[in-house]
């Protein structure tokens, strides 16, 4: 019961606290744009990633413990953080020779 | 063709490590074969039943919706896996007295297989469904491209596959009086791996907070993506950078359900 009331506790502070820094990531051609983002440390931060291509794509980062399918012209939202200095290598799984790029996080 | 390999591979791996596990676990129960089977089945058909309206789940709760669907499904998961050592725990002693004379003796476990089917296709289900996704990328490449690409799916499966035959068979060599001591710890470690990856997509959702992150970093001793952190990865959950809240997770289910079943055990022997 108690972690009931927690977890709705915090589900309800997402939307309601939703002051965290945005930052967009297109996919184009299986390429990331801007292919290095910088983000502020030590705040957590929304990552909107567009996937413009006509293919959906995996949004993959074992630095950053991150994983989400980005549908075919479709966005995702992904929080990350908050994040030491430092980079922070990502790729398109489904296309890792092109969909490559870094989260600069200072 | 290389890169489509793996990627099938490391989604087609975890649910062949926990077909082989399961099949070493339910060893003396009645046409487990064909209950495994079913599961799987089951599994494959929901995954491209999710891949088709995976679009729509992914917009739902403000674009949170492909954590909250696999946080339930991971969720479902770990309860049929504790429910099935629960169960074993109180029954092992038996299962375990009839497998040894030989092969025909078997007993009838209808709440553990429910259980392992369930787990089985759920596990089927969402490693499946990011394939499937994965695969109608392929379909739409260019002719040649599509080919080697499906190709490559294929020996990805293939390996995933030998994966977890190669683990069942290592398993049967285990003697029956001790295989479902080792098939309950691994299955235990399945459960707990589960429930780190629930508390990962929530954080990633931003329902749960991440707390620490990471806790540690071993990503130089043995990253990720090496081939013992993969196989790790699948059998024990390792991550090599996990946040807090993931690991707190995995120890609370490791710990309670490993309760759970020494509760079951004594109740059983008393």
């Amino acid at each position: 019961m108690a972690m009931k009331v927690v977890l709705l506790m915090l589900s309800l502070s997402g939307p309601v606290l939703a002051a965290e820094p945005e930052f967009a990531i297109q996919l184009h051609e299986h390429r990331f744009t801007p292919s290095e983002v910088k983000v502020p440390a030590g705040v957590k931060v929304k990552l909107v990633i567009d996937n413009q291509d006509a293919t959906p794509e995996e949004f993959d980062s074992f630095a950053l413990n991150r994983e989400k399918i980005v549908f075919a012209n479709s966005k995702a939202i992904v929080f990350i953080g908050p994040l030491k200095p430092g980079r922070y290598e990502f790729i398109g799984e489904f296309n890792r020779q092109t969909a490559n790029g870094a989260v600069l996080a200072e | 063709m290389f890169g489509a390999a793996l990627i099938v591979f490391r989604e087609s791996l975890e649910a062949a490590l926990v077909i082989g596990i399961v099949a070493a676990a339910t060893r003396p129960i009645a046409r487990r074969a064909r209950w495994i089977a079913l599961g799987a089945a089951a599994g494959v058909a929901g995954a491209v039943g999710v891949a088709a309206v995976a679009q729509s789940i992914s917009m739902m709760a403000g674009g949170a919706g492909q954590e909250l669907f696999t946080a339930t499904v991971l969720a479902l998961a770990v309860a049929m896996l504790a429910w099935h050592n629960i169960w074993m725990a109180s029954h092992g002693r038996e299962m375990a007295a009839r497998a040894r004379d030989v092969g025909r003796a078997v007993v009838r476990g209808d709440a553990a297989l429910t259980a392992i089917v369930t787990a089985i296709a759920l596990t089927v289900l969402r490693e499946g469904s990011e394939t499937v996704l994965f695969l109608i990328g392929i379909a739409s490449s260019p002719g040649t491209t599509r080919a080697a690409l499906g190709i490559g799916s294929l020996l990805g499966l293939a390996a995933g596959g030998a994966a977890g035959w190669l683990l069942y068979a290592g398993l049967l060599r285990v003697p029956v009086s001790r295989l479902f001591v080792v098939t309950g710890w691994l299955i235990l470690l399945l459960a707990a791996g589960m429930a780190g990856q629930f508390a990962r997509v929530l954080i990633q959702a931003d329902v749960l907070p991440a707390l620490a992150s990471p806790l540690w970093d071993t990503s130089s001793l043995m990253p990720d993506d090496s081939a013992l952190g993969t196989l790790l990865h699948a059998l024990l959950g390792y991550q090599a950078q996990p946040s807090a809240t993931q690991v707190l997770f995995y120890f609370a289910a490791l710990v309670s359900i490993f309760i759970a079943m020494r509760r079951a055990q004594s109740h059983a022997a008393a």
